[in-house]
C-alpha cells in the first residue's frame, strides 16, 4: 500500500505554538466537560491516553451504501472509515455476535466495538440494528459505536437511542455542495439517483442536521473528514468551526488515500495525497480549542486489537468455533481488567511538562506495542508515533506507518533492506530522534546519516518521560551552539 | 419485462434492500432478480430502484443485456470501465 510522501517539514516552530492543554485529552485549560471526559476516557479511537491500553474491534456487517465517495471503489471497504483497498468478510448479525464475545474474552482489554462498513452502516439499518440490540443484551459492558456518510442519520436517530449508542462517527468532508459535488458523484434519495451539486447539498443538509439531533440527545459526535488537498484543504477550518459549535466534541482530519492501483476515481485522475506535513498542517490550523485526534489509524472494517495492530487472524469464523469460552467469567475479568487500566489512567491526567522554558519544538519517533511504554524493535516496527516535545509540553501529534517493517518475519533482515530503510526514512522526515527498544548497527548508521539519532537507551520506559528527558538534554545543548532563532532561519 | 444481475456483482446486498418486490435474493456468487415477479419498478417507483443504488457499472442489465448504468456513468471512470 502507498503512502504519503513525506516531505521533510523543516521548522516546526509555527506548528509548536498549539497548547497542550488543547490537543491533548481534555486536561487543564480547556477541559471537555466532566462527563464527556468520563465517557471517553477509555474509549481507544477517542482518548489519546486510552488508545494505548484498550483495544476495540469492528465487525463488517453492513455491506450495502447508499453514495459514492470519488475516494472509493466500491469493490472494497468503505473508505471513509477503513483503509482503502481492503476486503472484509460481511458477517450475519449472529456470526458478528459470536465473534464479539469471542475476541472481548481473550482480549479483555475490549472495551469498543464499532460498525463500519464494509458499506454505510446505516444503509444497512437491519443488520446494523440487530447487531447492536443483541450485543446491548449479551455483552452488556461492551461500548457500542457507528461510522456513517450521515445520509440517513437523521431518519435512523430514534433507533440509534434505543440501542444505548453513545459515540457517533459521521465523515463530513464539506459545507459547500460545490465542493460536495466534486467528492460526491451521486446519492440514492427519495427513491432516486441524484448527481451533482444538488445530491451533494441534500447530503451536506443531511449530516449537519444529524449532527445536530445526535447532539440534541446527548450521544457523543465525532466528525471525520478526508483530506483531499486543491478540493477541501482550504475549507477545513471553516468546516471545524461549523462542527465545533454543533457540537461535535472531536475531529478526525484523515488524509486521503489515492493509490491507482485501488481503482478510485481519485487514484485514477491522479488526486495527490497530502504529505505528512501538510496534514499536520491542516490539523493544526483548525485545532482551536477542540480536540483533535492524532492517533487515527483508519482501521479496516473488520480490524480487531489495539489501535495500529490487526488480530483480526486470529478470530475467524473457523477458529471461534473451536474455542471453549465462559462467557460470565470473561466479562468478570473484563471488569477486573479495565478498572486497572483506567486507575493508571487517572495518574497519567495532566500533559507532562518539559520543564524547558525557551527552546524550538522537536519531534520525535517512536516505536512501541502499546502500554504507552517503548517497548519496540525499530525492525519489528509497522508505524512509529511522532510526538512532539516543545516548553509547552509533549504530545502526540501523528504517526506514520511504513510500507514494510525493516526486519518482516525472523531474524534476517530482508534483501532489499536498503530499499525498505529509505522508505521507512521518508516517512521519518521531520522527526529527529527515534526512540525504541532496540536497533540495529545498519539501520543505526543510516538513520544517523539522514539526520535521525536514533536511541535504544529508554527502553521500556514510559514514553512521554523518556521524550521529555531526550528533550532536556538537547535543550541544554543546544543553545551554546547556536540561537534557537537563526537555527530556525538557517 | 424483468431486468437481470451479471458477474460484475459486488455482492453489496444494496439492490435487494431496495427493490420493492423482493425479487432479489442471494447466491454463492452473485445476486440474481427473479424475472417472474421483477417488474422493472413500473407498479412502483418511476426509476428501478435496484438499478438506481447499485454501485457497480454493468452488472444490472435490461431484458436486451444493456447495461442499465454503462461504462463511467456511475464513477467517472471511463478508460478503466470497458477493460
Ligand atoms: S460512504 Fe463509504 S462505502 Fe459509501 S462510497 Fe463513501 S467511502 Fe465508499
Ligand atoms: S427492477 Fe425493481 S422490481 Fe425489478 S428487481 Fe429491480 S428493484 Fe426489484
Ligand atoms: S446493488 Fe449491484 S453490486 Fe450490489 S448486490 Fe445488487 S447487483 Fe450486486
Amino acid at each position: 500500500m502507498k503512502l504519503p510522501i513525506v516531505e521533510n517539514s523543516g521548522s516546526n516552530s509555527e506548528s509548536g505554538s498549539c497548547q497542550p492543554s488543547r490537543c491533548g485529552s481534555g486536561t487543564a485549560a480547556t477541559p471537555l466537560p466532566a462527563d464527556i471526559q468520563e465517557r471517553v476516557a477509555n474509549h481507544p479511537c477517542f482518548s489519546e491516553q486510552a488508545h494505548h491500553y484498550f483495544a476495540r474491534m469492528h465487525v463488517a456487517v453492513a455491506p450495502a451504501c447508499n453514495i459514492q465517495c470519488n475516494y472509493c471503489n466500491r469493490k472494497y471497504d468503505c473508505s471513509n472509515e477503513s483503509r482503502p483497498g481492503v476486503v472484509s468478510e460481511v458477517l450475519t448479525p449472529a456470526q458478528a455476535v459470536k465473534k464479539v464475545k469471542a475476541v472481548a474474552a481473550e482480549i479483555p482489554q475490549m472495551s469498543v466495538l464499532g460498525i463500519a462498513g464494509p458499506g454505510d452502516p446505516l444503509a444497512n439499518p437491519e443488520r446494523t440494528f440487530e447487531t447492536f440490540r443483541r450485543l446491548s443484551e449479551e455483552t452488556p459492558d461492551i461500548k457500542l459505536c457507528v461510522s456513517t456518510n450521515g445520509l440517513n442519520l437523521p431518519a435512523s436517530v430514534d433507533e440509534l437511542c434505543k440501542h444505548n449508542i453513545d459515540h457517533v462517527t459521521v465523515t463530513i468532508n464539506c459545507l459547500d455542495p460545490q465542493i460536495g459535488a466534486r467528492i460526491y458523484p451521486w446519492i440514492f434519495w427519495d427513491h432516486q439517483r441524484l448527481r451533482g451539486v444538488e445530491a451533494a447539498r441534500i447530503l451536506i443538509e443531511q449530516q449537519q442536521k444529524g449532527l445536530e439531533m445526535l447532539v440534541e440527545r446527548g450521544i457523543l459526535v465525532k466528525v471525520n473528514t478526508v483530506l483531499i488537498p486543491g478540493i477541501n484543504d482550504q475549507h477545513i477550518p471553516e468546516l471545524s468551526r461549523v462542527i465545533r459549535e454543533k457540537g461535535a466534541f472531536l475531529h478526525n482530519v484523515m488524509p486521503i488515500i489515492s493509490d491507482p492501483s485501488h481503482g478510485t476515481y481519485f487514484g485514477l485522475t491522479g488526486q495527490r495525497e497530502p504529505t505528512a506535513a501538510q496534514l499536520q498542517e491542516v490539523q493544526e490550523s483548525c485545532a482551536g480549542d477542540m480536540k483533535m485526534m492524532r492517533h487515527c489509524r483508519q482501521c479496516r472494517a473488520d480490524a480487531v486489537g489495539l489501535l495500529g495492530e490487526d488480530r483480526g487472524e486470529e478470530f475467524t469464523l473457523e477458529k471461534i468455533d473451536t474455542m471453549e469460552i465462559d462467557y460470565p467469567a470473561a466479562m468478570e475479568k473484563r471488569a477486573r481488567v479495565h478498572e486497572e487500566i483506567l486507575a493508571g489512567l487517572e495518574q497519567d491526567q495532566n500533559p507532562t511538562d518539559t520543564g524547558v522554558t525557551d527552546g524550538r519544538a522537536v519531534q520525535m519517533a517512536v516505536a512501541t506495542k502499546g502500554q504507552s511504554l517503548i517497548n519496540q524493535h525499530f525492525g519489528h516496527a509497522t508505524e512509529f508515533l511522532v510526538y512532539e516535545a516543545s516548553p509547552e509540553g509533549v504530545r502526540l501529534v501523528g504517526h506514520r506507518r511504513v510500507p514494510r517493517p525493516y526486519c518482516e518475519g525472523g531474524s534476517s533482515c530482508g534483501e532489499d533492506a536498503e530499499a525498505i530503510m529509505s522508505a521507512i526514512i521518508e516517512q521519518l522526515a521531520g522527526c529527529e530522534v527515534l526512540l525504541c527498544s532496540k536497533v540495529g548497527f545498519e539501520p543505526w548508521t543510516a538513520l544517523e546519516a539522514a539526520g535521525i539519532q536514533p536511541d535504544g537507551e529508554h527502553a521500556l520506559e514510559p514514553i512521554e518521560e523518556a521524550v521529555k528527558s531526550v528533550y532536556q538534554q538537547m535543550m541544554t545543548r543546544e543553545p551554546v551552539e547556536l540561537p534557537a532563532t537563526e537555527r530556525q532561519s538557517a | 419485462m424483468a431486468y437481470e444481475i451479471t458477474d460484475k456483482c459486488v455482492k453489496c446486498t444494496a439492490c435487494e434492500l431496495v427493490c420493492p418486490n423482493a425479487a432479489i435474493s442471494e447466491t454463492a456468487t452473485v445476486f440474481v432478480i427473479d424475472p417472474g415477479i421483477c417488474t422493472e419498478c413500473a407498479d412502483a417507483y418511476p426509476e428501478a430502484q435496484c438499478s438506481s443504488i447499485c454501485p457497480i457499472e454493468g452488472a444490472i442489465v435490461d431484458e436486451l443485456g444493456d447495461p442499465i448504468n454503462p461504462p463511467g456513468s456511475l464513477t467517472g471512470i471511463i478508460s478503466l470501465a470497458t477493460a
